[in-house]
């Protein structure tokens, strides 16, 4: 058993300690809003947080875990009233969707250390989020105005 | 001669449609994902017997649940057609429930693309429009008949409101919801005819940038279910270890390591691979990883090598006694050639491209005795129904298909190899869910490609630098030899998806398009926007050609040869003032393209520089015209340009599969590169309907004509350099500029 905390509530997982941390909160705790999309670190689909900071899941190990709080997109905010949230529907980020949940935890953590990026900031930020359908510039003028709207 | 076919009949008459009443008491009609809400506004069907039709269900709240039945994979689908009905029915946008339809082309049925369920081709809005105006016009008439006899007033004297229906002379009004519960349906039902359609003027939701997605809330705050999402009770997850050469088989298995991994279920031998299935996914690829397959070495794709294969293919297209498939043939384009005083020969070509959706390959499947259940990011749930009823031995209307979410398509989930593996693991623990899963390894290297493919183009001038005749030969696989034999057949061998685009607007006096079928036994597929996306690489590129030998301007070249398109015109005349065509950049060029293709015009000019020591081609930023006929949602057709031109660059610049020896050397995002955000430029749109046109399509047309307008640029950089091989690789452009 390996035990952590998730969106604030403590959990104990039973499997393999070398378990793709990705695996178990999509498929031991149903928190599929973290997406597989290369189990190699490549793309960023599954950016969670541990102990705040942008993290692969697909790369992390459950043992890596213990003891530490991690954060999916389903706990970024009680009612996707983050202001990243917010800009998403506003300007309308998605097109498939499926990678944006890593794309908006990825930026949570640069507007919590940077909260006014300039543009190159937020572009060598994120460079490593894949959108497979090109939605870049939206995801930019997204970070910009929750940076601007907070 | 030969003329094109559509794929589908444009023909139908408006007033042919019955809109089907088939819904009542059907439950399986308003299945949907039972307790899994796609989304926030997208949700089971609300309660309620009032049903005009199959596709609408008021409840006695007023909720109005409208049946959406294309598979949204970013394109907006499950906003665009259901907001057709509620337009015409009106009713208030802020009270709909959008469901995801099941599988039933009775139904649901795209009447415009081969009355089935399958999303693809830039045809939904197309094909569904009339009859999604007609089915909302026909339940206003249903909503009005219901309360003339509650108020007992002529139904002559009925106005509605969204979500309202009004009797000015007395004051009085009904909310549908009120109707919905206390009214009856007339019987019968009334029909809707195009008389009945509101005018464009009194659209309140159509073209209106205030109506934002449905499916977006849910894809922000991990809500939304996509086809890797679904959980079932006892699911099983399974994985298949695929042979590493297209159609080898398992000749001998150890599977005695697969097997000693905790929580592993079952080894599957199967016909193309093996399969495991296990209580995780972590003990299905712990056993994937320990599996010893000894493969069979006879498959003829083991020859395949896509580098020489495509010097084979470019010989073809340039040896003209192999005359292929006529697909086109307008005027004496030959002897047009032969009398024209200057001759701009070309060939162009495109290496393998590869879908890499986001979302991998997957799928969940139930069988229990005769009877399928599947929940998947499909395209197709037709034939998701017909390849499943085929793996279990049973008929199509055994097998329910729930259609998810997609993360992407671009083609790819139009295929059914990973449906029909996850029904091929269901269906030996009958009464489990499987959920079938792909590594991304596996989704790249047992994609079904975008076709290498190779085009010898001719266009022939007069001492004037006038076009005589053009001649454009493609030399490629066919994707419909193996997707659609019957169509491939009927058309004597001709492929119209992979010749699409090939026919253009331009005033030609002759023009000839020839089809010469390549077939080296790889599985080849629809990949975004699909044909047009190399044939419209080769025209615009040699349109620049012809202005560059004949010293025109491209943007006037292109006018002349457009003189009764207005339309094409306009987006041509608008994007060039968008981006201020004549200015001269420092270090800095534009290049212009257009097309026509899915019904929609599209002009985009491309400002690029490049770095001559490594080859880098940088494009700055794009501007995009685009006239779509019916603008439906402007917001997000500006959203789905800025997906053409992302995906257009990435194909263009970077996308490239390699197979040597049958096996595909690509695996994962880092080797096979797509554009990423560092190399995505500036987009401007300018979207200019015009007014009485048919709808166009609007999924993949931004995508074909960035690539050109790339290289075009790069020609008026370089004084000339031409590109004309996809992708763009440094190398490439190195070895051109030495040239």
């Amino acid at each position: 058993m390996t035990a952590f905390t998730i969106n604030g509530r403590a959990v104990d997982v039973d499997t393999a300690p070398d378990t793709p941390l990705l695996w178990v909160i999509r498929e031991h705790l149903k928190l599929t809003g973290t997406k597989f999309g290369c189990g190699i670190a490549q793309c960023g689909a599954c950016t969670v947080h541990v102990d705040g900071a942008p993290t692969r899941s697909c790369v992390t190990w459950l043992e890596d875990v213990a003891g530490r709080r991690v954060t999916t997109i389903e706990g970024l905010s009680p009612d996707a009233g983050h202001p990243l949230q917010k800009a998403w529907i506003a300007e309308q980020v998605p097109q498939c969707g499926y990678c944006q949940s890593g794309q908006i935890m990825q930026a949570a953590a640069l507007l919590e250390s940077n909260p006014n990026p300039t543009r190159e900031q937020i572009v060598e930020h994120m460079d490593g989020n894949i959108c497979r359908c090109g939605t870049y510039v939206r995801i930019i003028s997204a970070i910009q105005r929750a940076a601007r709207e907070g | 001669m030969i003329k094109m076919i559509k794929l589908h009949s444009r023909t139908l008459s408006r007033r042919s449609f019955l809109i089907t009443a088939g819904g009542f008491g059907v439950a399986v009609a308003f299945g949907g994902l039972p307790g899994q809400a796609v989304g926030a506004a997208v949700a089971p069907a609300a309660e309620g017997n009032y049903r005009p039709n199959a596709w609408v269900t008021i409840a006695a709240d007023g909720i109005v649940s409208i049946m959406s039945p294309a598979s949204e994979m970013g394109q907006g689908i499950m906003t665009t057609l259901p907001l057709l009905i509620a337009e015409e029915m009106d009713a208030d946008w802020d009270r709909i429930r959008i469901v995801q339809a099941p599988s039933d082309a009775e139904k649901y049925g795209n009447p415009g693309f081969y009355g089935i369920q399958l999303t693809g081709g830039s045809e939904s809005t197309r094909g569904y429009y009339d009859l999604l105006r007609l089915t909302g016009a026909q339940t206003r008439k249903v909503i009005l008949a219901s309360a003339a006899g509650m108020l007992n007033v002529p139904v002559g004297e009925l106005t509605t409101e969204p979500g309202r229906v009004v009797h000015a002379r007395s004051g009085r009004s009904f909310g549908y919801g009120e109707i919905a519960a206390d009214g009856a349906l007339p019987d019968p039902l009334p029909q809707a005819t195009e008389a009945d359609l509101k005018p464009a003027d009194r659209w309140r939701y159509i073209g209106r940038r205030t109506v934002q997605r449905v499916d977006v809330p849910s894809k922000v705050d991990g809500s939304a279910i996509y086809g890797m999402d679904v959980q079932r009770p006892g699911m099983l997850y399974g994985t298949v270890l695929r042979a590493p050469v297209q159609g080898e088989r398992p000749e001998a298995i150890d599977d005695a390591e697969s097997r000693a991994v905790p929580g592993v279920v079952q080894i599957v031998p199967l016909s193309y691979g093996v399969g495991i299935i296990g209580e995780t996914v972590e003990a299905t690829q712990r056993a994937k990883d320990l599996l010893k397959v000894t493969w069979s070495r006879s498959s003829r794709v083991r020859s395949y090598t896509s580098g020489s294969l495509l010097e084979h293919y470019r010989s073809v297209g340039r040896d003209l006694s192999q005359t292929g498939v006529e697909a086109l043939s307008e005027g004496d384009a030959e002897g047009a050639l032969a009398g024209a005083v200057t001759v701009i020969t070309a060939d162009y070509m495109s290496d393998l491209v590869c879908h890499a959706t986001m979302e991998p390959m997957n799928a969940t499947a139930l069988v229990k005795g005769d009877s399928v259940e599947i929940w998947a990011p499909t395209q197709g749930p037709t034939h998701t129904q017909r390849f499943a009823a085929e793996v279990v031995g049973t008929t199509p209307d055994r097998v329910k298909v729930n259609t998810t979410l997609l993360g992407g398509g671009f083609g790819r989930k139009a295929e059914a190899d990973f449906i029909v593996d996850a029904v091929s693991l269901a269906r030996e623990v009958e009464g489990r869910p499987v959920k079938v899963i792909w590594s991304r390894e596996d989704d790249i290297r047992h994609d079904k490609f975008r076709p290498l493919e190779a085009q010898h183009i001719q266009v022939g001038l007069d001492a004037d630098g006038n076009i005589l005749g053009w001649r454009h030969r493609i030399v490629a696989d066919s994707i419909f030899a193996r997707t659609m034999p019957d169509l491939f057949a009927s058309r004597g061998g001709h492929d119209d998806v992979v010749t699409e685009g090939a026919q253009f607007n331009y005033a030609v006096p002759a023009h000839r398009i020839e089809y010469i079928r390549q077939d080296n036994g790889l599985d080849i597929g629809f990949w975004f926007a699909v044909g047009v996306g190399y044939t419209r690489f080769g025209i615009e590129c040699v349109i620049d050609e012809v202005a560059a030998a004949t010293g025109a301007d491209p943007v006037q070249l292109r006018l002349k040869l457009l003189p009764e398109q207005p339309r094409a015109r306009n987006v041509i005349e608008t994007v060039a003032a968008m981006a201020e065509w004549d200015r001269k950049r420092d270090g800095r060029a534009l290049g212009l393209a257009y097309s026509d293709a899915f019904g929609s015009h599209c002009a985009q000019i491309a400002e690029v520089s490049l770095n001559r020591e490594t080859g880098a081609i940088r494009v700055h930023k794009v501007w995009c015209a685009v006239d779509p006929g019916v603008a439906i949602q402007p917001v997000h057709i500006e959203g789905m340009m800025i997906v053409g031109i992302a995906n257009g660059i990435s194909h263009a610049l970077f996308e490239q599969i390699n197979i040597v020896n049958g096996e595909v050397q690509e695996g994962n995002f880092d080797t096979y590169r797509v554009i990423r955000m560092s190399e995505a430029p500036d987009i401007e749109v300018a979207i200019v309907p015009t007014s009485g046109s048919p709808v166009g399509g609007m999924g993949q047309v931004g995508l074909p004509p960035v690539g050109p307008a790339i290289a075009n640029a790069v020609a008026r950089l370089t004084g000339g350099v031409r590109l004309r091989h996809y992708p763009f690789l440094t190398e490439r452009v190195l070895e051109a500029l030495g040239a």
